[in-house]
């Protein structure tokens, strides 16, 4: 259910008419060439700008190439592995309601494949290898055929081995069949992505000899003499006493960070920078495309509101923000309106502040926009770790990490200022309720309390239930309590709001433009815990790595919840191939669809899934070093 | 590595050589696994003392092996005055038994000082809360002989890159052994002090001192053979990793 003000967005949105003749829509390569060519504007900053632009392939039928070629990012020539010779490929523009062909070279001297991320589709045409067919074998064409059933803002990258990490990916924008609910004059696809002058197998070999190889934010002896200055020994010992018997750090945000990657938008290094052109008064449009390997980032554009009109390439009723988090694999498509002229800054840093990305959105390719300092580094808490904060004041908490020798864990001396905060945080029930503006939500809660499954659309109430399995050397910790991730803007950034005065998208702020098609209850619910052992760079789902896990079997046409616990300090963004993963963010007439769902550290959440598509999908985290061990096979069967 | 090398440092080359062997598998890695065969060498120390008797001292590990099944492969010993004073191998099999923890298990032989022991080995190796590092073994040899080892490091962060590492060592035996020089109970404990400065995270070099005492009938032994109980030394070293 919306509020009067969002339905008022929506009215704007909807049902503004469409001038066809004041809508133009550019979107980058030829396109903007042709544009710029009017302007008056010298021949070495168009030479530079196509540069910097995606090429865009339209039609029905497409002719991909895979190939190696030399990229030179940093300064050192390095072999890359690419989509018709360029870092991101070409931008495959569909239409919905067409049938589209895409014959894929490959060139490489090992199997390749393509997979459309987010395209609803027969299972053979998925290509993940080992799972929807074999492979693309060297010097083979596979071609992939199938009818484009949705529309939005999607990508695709290869599935085999490593090498989307060493540039194989690229933008699919799908034009719907009927007008488009969101009116804009300008759109961009603004692509984020990684990279890294390492063979990935080497970043890998390398966490797994040293999982902290990366992290250049442990604590040192000059932040414990602050520490100590500021909040006195006791207090002090008190507050890392827990983490250091856990063998844990709180500076543990990514796996791999800006000391490798080079973040890129469009292809573009931050010293090169992507520009976009606008006019002033124009709608512009921003599909915003994350598909770096192990970097999720937080966008923001300094000066303009950004009304999110689409998720994972499904439109959403309009939400204003200031700034939202994007995990690996999702999308959210975007709409501003700067009305005067300027160069507006699009910014975005890395979930661990090693490294930012950026573009231009500019009136004019001359200016420069100026570039915002990245945000202070988060700093993980105890609930990251799935501990229940209402518990410490009674001192009875129960924490549980796995060193055998240490699980009840003592909470009384726990640092006041550091629990104060992490309880103004939104993380509880009875603040996420709060956090969803409508009182007579907590009426429908308590009513879902009493069923046990829950109702659709609300999330689970289930009790979370840690299996054998998850106990072992191969997962470190669990987590005992843990909190909604619906209402958590995410680490480092839940408290943008107050510092300043930032409103930061949150998952409960999702809700779909389009009524919700399935509207049974859920007949079951599956409960999967991400687990992992960061020392030993170890990643499972329910302790058990995808090479010794069964498939998790569906039946065609069931209508299943699946619940994610997060049992470890890492932002996991997962992602469910070929089927829809219906977010339950409170409103059951409105469910969001998604692709790819982000879990908070220590949280839960849940989506509904209609199995409507037979065969073999890959249900994965998308971030690709933990992908190889928290992978799971589904196979949905006939009845 | 030139010949002169390997003419004088005979274990250290030995041990080098095996453990290169073992990394060139990092080539056969496939991507398609969540846990490829890897290979890590690690040299903890490998310093020279500052003193005039200048004595050159090693310790080294390296493993092969996957996520909680590894070979591994541990020496250490000492160069002083032209020869090999003091070296032992060990090869182990090393197993994950809990998250932080790898039981191990295998053969030690200590070459240095002759005549050479051989023993069998049980250990636990791992990380204990409050991040220190644990090295323990129980170790039976022929003829009745036991023996018992442990060490614990800390690697306490000055800054990122400048890292100061505490550690202890001590070694107990179960009976006199005089041709070796061992006594039984505590034979020797050490303390050392390194402060490494990681110019990349895999080589770092160096300086420390080690402060190292011989208790009851090894002291006695080191006695008769004309040495000091205790001995205070300042060293330049290197740590490296591949």
């Amino acid at each position: 259910m919306a509020s009067k003000n969002t339905l008022s967005n929506i009215q704007k949105l909807v049902l503004e008419p469409q001038s066809s003749l004041s809508r133009r829509r550019f979107v980058m390569g030829a396109a903007s060439a042709m544009m710029l060519a009017s302007l008056p504007f010298t021949q070495s900053v168009l030479a530079a700008s196509m540069r910097q632009g995606l090429t865009t392939l339209s039609g029905k039928l497409f002719d991909l190439s895979i190939d190696y070629q030399t990229v030179n990012f940093t300064g050192t020539d390095v072999r890359a592995t690419v989509v018709n010779q360029s870092i991101p490929g070409p931008l495959l523009r569909w239409k919905e309601g067409e049938t589209v062909t895409l014959r894929v070279k490959n060139n490489l001297d090992v199997f390749s494949s393509i997979h459309w991320h987010g395209i609803i589709l027969p299972a053979k045409m998925d290509g993940v290898p080992g799972i929807s067919f074999e492979g693309i074998a060297p010097g083979e064409t596979f071609e992939y055929h199938f009818s484009v059933e949705q529309s939005g803002t999607y990508w695709y990258h290869s599935h085999s081995g490593f090498q989307e990490q060493t540039g194989m990916y690229g933008a699919i924008v799908i034009d719907p069949k009927d007008s488009d609910p969101v009116v804009y004059d300008r759109e961009y696809v603004v692509m984020l992505s990684d990279w890294s002058d390492e063979e990935p197998e080497s970043i890998y070999a390398k966490l797994k000899k040293q999982s902290d190889y990366y992290n250049f934010r442990e604590r040192t002896l000059v932040d414990l003499f602050d520490d100590i200055s500021d909040n006195g020994l006791v207090n002090t010992w008190n507050a890392r006493a827990m983490w250091n018997k856990g063998r844990m750090s709180d500076r543990d945000i990514s796996d791999v960070t800006g000391y490798t990657y080079t973040y890129l938008m469009n292809g573009n290094t931050p010293e090169k920078g992507w520009q976009g052109l606008f006019r002033k008064g124009e709608r512009v449009r921003l599909r915003f495309i994350n598909s770096a390997a192990m970097s999720i980032f937080d966008v923001r554009i300094p000066g303009l509101k950004m009304t999110v009109v689409a998720s994972d390439g499904q439109n959403i009723q309009p939400v204003s923000v200031d700034e939202f988090r994007i995990g690996v694999a999702e999308t959210f498509d975007v709409i501003v309106e700067p009305e005067v002229d300027n160069a507006y800054c699009i910014f975005a840093q890395s979930i661990d502040r090693t490294g930012f990305t950026y573009g231009s959105l500019t009136s004019d390719l001359a200016l420069k926009p100026l570039i915002p300092p990245m945000d202070p580094v988060a700093v993980l808490a105890h609930r990251d770790m799935g501990m229940n904060m209402k518990g410490m004041d009674h001192g009875s908490m129960q924490m549980d990490m796995s060193g055998n020798d240490d699980k009840a864990m003592d909470m009384k001396g726990m640092d006041h200022s550091a629990m104060q905060m992490d309880m103004s945080g939104n993380g509880d029930k009875t603040m996420n309720m709060k956090g969803m503006d409508h009182g007579s939500m907590q009426m429908d809660m308590n009513k879902v309390s009493a069923t046990g499954l829950g109702l659709a659309g609300y999330g689970s109430n289930n009790e979370i239930k840690h299996i054998s399995s998850e106990f072992g050397p191969q997962v470190d910790m669990r987590a005992m309590s843990p909190r909604s991730g619906l209402t958590d803007p995410g680490i480092g950034l839940r408290d943008h709001q107050i510092l300043y005065q930032r409103k930061v998208l949150t998952y409960a702020d999702i809700r779909g433009l389009t009524p919700t098609r399935d509207k049974r209850q859920p007949s079951r619910e599956i409960q999967l815990h991400l687990t992992g052992n960061m020392s030993r760079y170890m990643w499972s789902v329910n302790g058990i790595k995808f090479a010794d896990a069964a498939p998790l079997e569906l039946e065609f046409g069931e209508r299943v919840r699946i619940t994610l616990v997060n049992d470890t300090m890492m932002t996991h963004p997962m992602h469910l191939h070929g089927m829809w993963s219906e977010l339950e963010t409170g409103d059951p007439d409105f469910i969001p669809r998604k692709h790819t769902v982000i879990v908070q550290p220590g949280s839960s959440i849940s989506y509904l899934v209609t199995a409507d598509a037979l065969g073999s999908w890959a249900y994965h985290c998308h971030l690709l070093f933990h992908m190889p061990g928290m992978f799971r096979r589904v196979q949905v069967n006939n009845a | 590595m030139n010949t002169n090398l390997i003419n004088r440092y005979p274990f250290i080359a030995i041990v080098l050589l095996t453990l290169a062997i073992f990394s060139s598998v990092d080539t056969a890695f496939g991507a398609e696994t969540d846990d490829p065969l890897l290979a890590k060498v690690m040299i903890d120390e490998f310093e020279n003392s500052l003193s005039t008797d200048s004595t050159t001292s090693w310790g080294a590990q390296g493993w092969l092996g996957y996520d909680l099944n590894k070979l591994w492969i541990k020496t250490e010993g000492e160069y002083s005055g032209g020869e090999v004073v003091d070296a032992e191998i060990q090869a182990l099999y090393s197993r994950a038994i809990a998250p932080y923890w790898d039981l191990q298990m295998g053969l030690r032989r200590d070459l240095k000082p002759s005549p050479s022991r051989d023993w069998a080995v049980l250990g636990i190796q791992g990380l204990a809360p409050y991040f220190f590092e644990i090295d323990a073994a129980l170790y039976v040899g022929k003829e009745g002989r036991t023996a018992m080892s442990f060490s614990s490091e800390y690697e306490l962060l000055i800054t990122q890159k400048l890292i100061l590492t505490p550690e202890i060592e001590m070694n107990f035996y179960g009976q006199n052994d005089p041709e070796v020089g061992i006594g039984s109970g505590l034979s020797d404990f050490g303390a050392g002090l390194r402060l490494r400065y990681e110019i990349v995270r895999e080589f770092a070099p160096y300086i420390g001192v080690n402060w190292s005492k011989k208790f009851g009938n090894t002291a006695d032994y080191a006695r008769d053979e004309g040495e000091e109980d205790s001995e205070t030394q300042f060293v330049v070293g290197l740590r490296a990793w591949f």
